[in-house]
C-alpha cells in the first residue's frame, strides 16, 4: 500500500464522495462558530427554510466583540451588542450549544475548542475564522472558511474541497533558552514568506516540534495561515493524548480507549512523500520581532530595520518603503531602539496558560517602564483566567503595572473597545501586523509573550534571554 | 448568486503586494449582520482621509484624492488589477461582499490568498490568476492609457486586451459551472444527501468518539 502523509489519512477518512472533477465532498466533524462571520449564514438558512444538518457538531461562542472589562455592564457599543445578541438568538433558534458571554467557559473560539476537548485528533474542524488552523495541533484537519461555507456546513455537514499539496516543515534540534513556539512560527514565515504555503497543507515535525507542549503546538499551527497555507498540523503523540484525557467533550471509558488506539496511528508513514520539504535548525532560531506591516517583515532582536534600497525586487522594495513610513521607523535602526507605547499579551496565538506563565516569569518583581501607557493581559478563556489566578499570575501582572482583563479577542483586531490610537506602537503577542489591524494608524510588532513582557519592562524591545531569570 | 459569463470593463490598478482583508474592509464594518452595503467602505482607510465608522454618510466623507479608486479615470471600474497574495489575512467574506457591492466582478492578480479565493466564487466574483509578468504588463498598460478596458470571457477562460492579446487563466470546472450559471451550491450538495447520511451512519459505528456531543452532554 502507498505510504500516506498524515494529511492523506485525514483526507481519505472524510471523503463522502468523489465529485470526479478534482474535488471531493468532505465531511466536517466539528464546526466552531463565532458572532462575526455567522449572522449572514444563519440568515441564509432561514431564507431557504433549512435546518442545521447536525446541530450537535456545532459549538458557538462570542469572542470578537466582547468587552474585556467589567462584563456586568454588558456591551456599550450598540452594533457590537447586536452582533452578540444575534448569535445568542440564532443558537437558541437552531438548538446549538453556545458558551454565552457570561458563561465561565467563554473565551476565544480557538482556545475553548481544545480546552473543552471539542477538538479531537482525526477530526475535520472548520470555523469562519482563518486561525482555525490552530486545531491542527491535535492531528486534525482544521481550516478557516468564509460565511457562505459556514452556511454550507450548517446545511450539509460537508464542504466541496480540492486537495492541497503537502509540505513538511521539519524543525530539528533543540531551541535555545527563551525561544518559544512563537519564535518558531515567525522563523517559518521568515523562511517561506506569507505566500510560501499557498496551495499547501503543512505538517510540522522534528525534535523541536515534538518537544513542544500542546499550547506551543497550537501557537505554531495558528500562524500557519500567516504563511499562506490552508492548514497546519502536528502528528498525535502522548502529549496530545494526555492533554485531552478527561476534557468535557472528550470520549470516556471504552470509547476513549478505542479512540486512543486509533489516534496513535495519526502520523505520516515513515516513507510518505511530501510535495515540498523545508528544514529549519531549531538551535539557530533567535527571538524575532516584526518591523513592518506583513508578518514576513521580521528580523531578530539583535537585527536592524532593513534599508529598502537593499531590496532587489521592485514591488517588495516599494512595500518595504511604505511599511517603514506607516510604522514610523528609520531604515537601519536597531530593533532594540524601538520604543513601545502599549503591550498586548493575548489572542488565539498566545493567550493560553503557558503563554501567561512565560510572561509572568519575566515580569515578576519588576515594573512596567514609565513610557508604556498601557500593558494588558487578556487570557484566552474564562478557564485560563481562573487557572492563572489560582497560580497567582494575575497578582504578578497587576503588581508590575499590567491590566488583567476578561477573555476575548480584544486588541488582536480591535473590534471591541481595546485598540491602539493613531501612531501608537504596540508589542503584541497576536498574529497580524497589518495596517490598522489593532486600530486605525496603530503600529504593531509581533513577538512572543516573553518578549512582549520584556519590552513592557524595558520600554523598548530587548532580548529576553538577557533577563536574569533565564540561565541563572 | 449573480451569474458571470462575459464582461468588458474599466480596470483599476492597485499596485501593492499582500493586500489584506483588514485593508479591503476594516474591522469596524464587520459588525453588520447583513450581507450588503459594504461597498462605500471598501478600502476605507486608504480611500478616505477621515476615520470611518458604520452608519456614516459616505458622500460627506473626506476622500483621499491620491487613492486610485478616487481618480475620475477609474470611475465605474468593474475589474481590479492587483499584486501577489491578494486577500491575505482573515477569512471575512465581507471583503468579497465589499468588492462586489462596489461593482467589481473580476479581480486579476498573480496569486490570491486561499480563503479569499474560495469566498469569491460564492459571491459571483471571478479571481483570475495570471502570470506575474503578464500582470506587470497590464499594470503598465492600464496606467499609460485612461479608459483602459479588459474583456473577460469565463467560458473561454480568457482575458483579452484592447489590442486583442488573449491571456488564459485556470479555474476548477465545478466553480466555473456554478459561476457561469449562478448556482446555489448548497442545493447541489443536498442532492447527495443519501451519501452524506450513509457516511455519517458508518462513522457513528466506526468512530463513535466523534459523536459524543450528540447524546446531549
Amino acid at each position: 500500500m502507498m505510504a500516506k502523509t498524515l494529511y492523506d489519512k485525514l483526507w481519505d477518512d472524510h471523503v463522502v464522495r468523489d465529485n470526479g472533477d478534482g474535488t471531493c465532498l468532505l465531511y466536517i466533524d466539528r464546526h466552531l462558530v463565532h458572532e462575526v462571520t455567522s449572522p449572514q449564514a444563519f440568515e441564509g438558512l432561514r431564507l431557504a427554510g433549512r435546518r442545521p444538518w447536525r446541530a450537535a457538531s456545532v459549538l458557538a461562542v462570542p469572542d470578537h466583540n466582547v468587552p474585556t472589562t467589567d462584563r456586568a455592564r454588558g456591551i456599550s457599543d450598540p452594533v457590537s451588542r447586536e452582533q452578540v445578541e444575534t448569535l445568542d438568538s440564532n443558537c437558541r433558534e437552531f438548538e446549538i450549544i453556545e458558551f454565552r458571554m457570561d458563561d465561565p467557559r467563554q473565551g476565544i473560539v480557538h482556545v475553548i475548542g481544545p480546552e473543552e476537548g471539542a477538538t479531537l485528533p482525526g477530526m475535520t474542524v472548520v470555523c469562519g475564522d482563518s486561525h482555525t488552523s490552530t486545531h491542527g495541533a491535535f492531528g486534525a484537519l482544521a481550516f478557516g472558511i468564509g460565511t457562505s461555507e459556514v452556511e454550507h456546513v450548517l446545511a450539509t455537514q460537508c464542504l466541496n474541497q480540492k486537495k492541497s499539496r503537502a509540505m513538511q516543515i521539519r524543525i530539528e534540534g533543540q531551541c535555545g533558552p527563551g525561544i518559544t513556539a512563537k519564535d518558531i512560527a515567525l522563523a517559518v514565515i521568515e523562511r517561506i514568506g506569507t505566500a510560501g504555503g499557498t496551495g499547501y497543507v503543512i505538517e510540522y515535525s522534528g525534535a523541536a516540534v515534538r518537544a513542544l507542549s500542546m499550547e506551543g503546538r497550537m501557537t505554531l499551527c495558528n500562524m500557519t495561515i500567516e504563511a499562506g497555507a490552508r492548514a497546519g498540523m502536528v502528528a498525535v503523540d502522548e502529549i496530545t493524548i494526555e492533554y485531552l484525557r478527561g476534557r468535557p467533550f472528550a470520549p470516556r471509558g471504552e470509547v476513549w480507549e478505542r479512540a486512543v488506539a486509533f489516534w496513535r496511528g495519526l502520523r505520516s508513514d515513515p516513507d510518505a512523500v511530501f510535495d515540498a520539504v523545508v528544514e529549519i535548525d531549531a538551535a539557530m532560531i533567535k527571538p524575532l520581532v516584526t518591523w513592518g506591516t506583513s508578518p514576513e517583515m521580521v528580523t531578530t532582536i539583535d537585527g536592524r530595520v532593513p534599508r529598502p534600497e537593499e531590496v532587489t525586487d521592485p514591488v517588495k522594495r516599494r512595500g518595504a518603503e511604505r511599511a517603514l513610513e506607516y510604522m514610523g521607523l528609520t531604515a537601519g535602526m536597531p530593533i532594540r531602539d524601538i520604543l513601545v507605547d502599549k503591550i498586548f499579551i493575548g489572542s488565539c496565538t498566545n493567550s493560553r496558560i503557558e503563554d501567561l506563565r512565560a510572561a509572568a516569569v519575566v515580569v515578576r518583581g519588576r515594573h512596567v517602564a514609565a513610557n508604556v501607557k498601557v500593558a494588558m493581559v487578556v487570557p484566552g478563556s474564562g478557564l485560563v483566567k481562573r487557572q492563572a489566578e489560582e497560580e497567582g499570575l494575575d497578582r504578578i501582572f497587576t503588581a508590575a503595572g499590567f491590566e488583567w482583563r476578561e477573555p476575548g479577542c480584544s486588541m488582536c483586531l480591535a473590534m471591541n473597545a481595546d485598540r491602539l490610537e493613531p501612531g501608537e506602537r504596540c508589542a503584541s503577542t497576536s498574529n497580524r501586523n497589518f495596517e490598522g489591524r489593532q486600530g486605525p494608524g496603530g503600529r504593531t510588532h509581533l513577538v512572543s509573550p516573553a518578549m512582549a513582557a520584556a519590552a513592557a519592562i524595558a520600554g523598548h524591545f530587548v532580548d529576553v534571554r538577557e533577563f536574569s531569570h533565564l540561565g541563572a | 448568486m449573480e451569474k458571470l459569463d462575459k464582461l468588458t470593463g474599466i480596470v483599476v490598478p492597485l499596485d501593492r503586494v499582500n493586500v489584506d482583508t483588514d485593508a479591503i474592509i476594516p474591522k469596524q464594518f464587520l459588525k453588520s449582520i447583513k450581507r450588503s452595503g459594504f461597498g462605500p467602505n471598501l478600502f476605507d482607510e486608504w480611500r478616505y482621509l477621515d476615520h470611518g465608522e458604520p452608519g456614516m454618510d459616505a458622500s460627506r466623507r473626506v476622500v483621499n484624492p491620491d487613492f486610485v479608486l478616487n481618480q475620475p479615470r477609474y470611475r465605474d471600474a468593474s475589474i481590479l488589477l492587483a499584486r501577489d497574495n491578494f486577500g491575505c489575512g482573515s477569512s471575512r467574506e465581507h471583503a468579497v461582499w465589499a468588492l462586489e457591492d462596489y461593482g467589481f466582478r473580476v479581480v486579476i492578480a498573480p496569486s490570491f490568498a486561499d480563503i479569499f479565493y474560495n469566498n469569491c466564487f460564492k459571491n459571483g466574483v471571478l479571481p483570475a490568476a495570471l502570470p506575474a509578468d503578464v500582470v506587470d504588463g497590464l499594470f503598465r498598460a492600464v496606467e499609460a492609457e485612461p479608459g483602459y478596458t479588459l474583456a473577460v470571457d469565463l467560458a473561454a477562460q480568457e482575458i483579452a486586451t484592447p489590442a486583442g492579446v488573449r491571456h488564459g487563466f485556470a479555474i476548477d470546472p465545478f466553480r466555473k459551472h456554478c459561476l457561469l450559471n449562478g448556482l446555489d451550491e448548497i442545493g447541489l450538495t443536498l442532492e447527495h444527501r443519501a451519501d452524506i447520511a450513509a457516511y455519517e451512519e458508518r462513522r457513528r459505528r466506526t468512530a463513535p468518539w466523534l459523536f459524543t456531543a450528540d447524546a446531549g452532554k
